[in-house]
């Protein structure tokens, strides 16, 4: 699903991504780990095609993603920092509105449909405003469950949600990839992310210092793995 | 070409819908007309010669001033929790997007227009019932020139840091043709002359707005995929 090569992005002196190489197959999930600062967020930006890379590749089913685009953006939904949600729209209407701009099916039974796959439909009517941080963590899944996405990138899902809010997560996530679907997961929430992961990388200093499968490795590997690779060789607990 | 109008539709929809419930520009646009109001009379003072010479101009200057205020905001709305990510990455042609903001920005400007005509009829004891099918006329020419301009000039400028004073820097030279041939059709219209004799201003304000009608159009993808 995503063939990246060589990717770097430099903003004035700094190299914020420097020489990044990734493969992920389709229906793999993907852990992004790094400390902050790293370049998860640049790395997940250029992959949704939202950043150009300074030089590199990049193809997102098999189309060049730096050339075309609009040619991929069909094929990938993002749920980052912010979730997309307009605020004085209620629910419902948010993703009417998205429905409309992504060329969905706008029938209210698919938009209560969707509401009701993320437990919102009991908010249907209210406005975003009202919302929690996690509510509107969900409404923006509920969007990405009205398009055709193969693709998901998710930055810091897991960041502002409760146990149950997590365990809900993780459970969507893995019934998205249960259904052909691609994961980026960048996270700091080590043990939601290997729950949804096939794969597990580490980013330091802009670079993938480890990509490894999540099966080679038990938690405590990652965690020292992490402290040595991502934090520096001394930190390891 | 019917998906088109959808998004642009919607788009139009979603943000009178927001300004609806949350009040913000329309509020603080009738205030500062109010204001603007005020200082204009305490400027000019009772004597109707100096008000009626100084009308078009007038007019237009409170025209342009609320628009600033409105335009500048067209796009902020898409800055929080990262709308503006959700645009770039909707697929299909992004000159929807532009299309409905700038309906959106023409329904607002409409809405002040009338305000402040209701306000400047008032303020200064002036009937402009006999002139108000002409006016109407220019004054839809002029604000589609304006909000053309200044729809894209807002999303150029709303990821910007110095947003606030590069937008009226930028958007003020680049609609001088229309302030011009807007105020110089107004003063025509306003002196009871007829529509035709004003037909070189409306001449002019109709190729501006339709060049630059085309720019936003052509050029809003690379605005909204690289700022």
């Amino acid at each position: 699903m995503i063939q990246a090569g060589h990717l770097r992005k430099i903003y004035g002196p700094t190299a914020v991504l420097d020489d990044v190489s990734l493969e992920i197959a389709t229906g793999q999930g993907l852990a992004l780990l790094g400390a902050n600062g790293t370049g998860k967020t640049t790395l997940l930006r250029i992959l949704a095609t939202l950043l150009r890379p300074t030089s590199g590749s990049l193809h997102v089913a098999g189309t060049d993603a730096v050339k075309q685009p609009d040619a991929v953006r069909g094929a990938l939904d993002m749920v980052g920092h912010g979730s997309w949600v307009y605020e004085d729209l209620t629910a419902l209407e948010n993703l009417r509105f998205w429905a409309v701009m992504g060329g969905h099916d706008t029938g209210r039974g698919r938009l209560r449909a969707a509401l009701e796959q993320v437990e919102l439909d009991g908010s249907a009517d209210r406005r975003a405003r009202t919302f929690s941080a996690g509510m509107k963590r969900r409404l923006a899944l509920a969007r990405v469950l009205l398009g055709r996405a193969r693709l998901l990138l998710l930055d810091e899902p897991f960041t502002g949600l409760d146990r149950a809010g997590r365990k809900w997560l993780v459970e969507f996530l893995l019934s998205f990839k249960s259904r052909g679907g691609t994961l980026v997961v960048a996270t700091h929430s080590f043990d939601a992310g290997l729950g949804v992961a096939d794969r597990v990388a580490i980013l330091s200093g802009g670079r993938i210092v480890l990509d490894r499968h999540a099966a080679e490795l038990d938690r405590g590997d990652v965690h020292r793995l992490y402290d040595e690779l991502a934090l520096g060789p001394g930190t390891a607990s | 070409m019917r998906a088109y109008l959808r998004r642009a539709g919607i788009v139009v929809w979603k943000d009178v819908l927001s300004e609806r419930r949350s009040k913000e520009s329309v509020n603080s646009l009738l205030f500062f007309s109010l204001l603007l109001l005020f200082v204009f009379q305490f400027a000019l003072g009772p004597e109707r010669a100096r008000v009626e010479a100084a009308l078009p101009g007038l007019l237009w200057l409170a025209f342009i001033l609320a628009g600033l205020l409105a335009f500048g905001r067209t796009f902020l709305i898409e800055r929080e929790n990262d709308c503006w990510e959700g645009l770039v990455l909707s697929p299909g042609d992004k000159s929807a997007i532009y299309l409905g903001k700038l309906a959106g920005n023409v329904l607002v400007m409409i809405v002040v227009e009338v305000v402040l005509l209701v306000l400047f009829a008032v303020f200064f004891s002036l009937d402009f019932t006999p002139a108000l099918p002409a006016l109407a006329a220019v004054l839809a020419l002029g604000t589609l020139g304006l909000a053309t301009v200044g729809t894209l000039f807002g999303a150029i400028t709303a990821q910007l840091r110095a947003r606030e004073l590069l937008f009226p820097v930028l958007l003020l030279p680049a609609v001088v043709p229309v302030l011009l041939s807007s105020v110089s059709a107004t003063q025509t219209v306003l002196a009871g002359q007829p529509l035709g004799e004003a037909a070189p201003w409306l001449k002019l304000l109709a190729a501006a707005d339709l060049v630059y009608l085309v720019v936003g159009v052509v050029t809003f993808e690379f605005v909204l995929d690289g700022a």
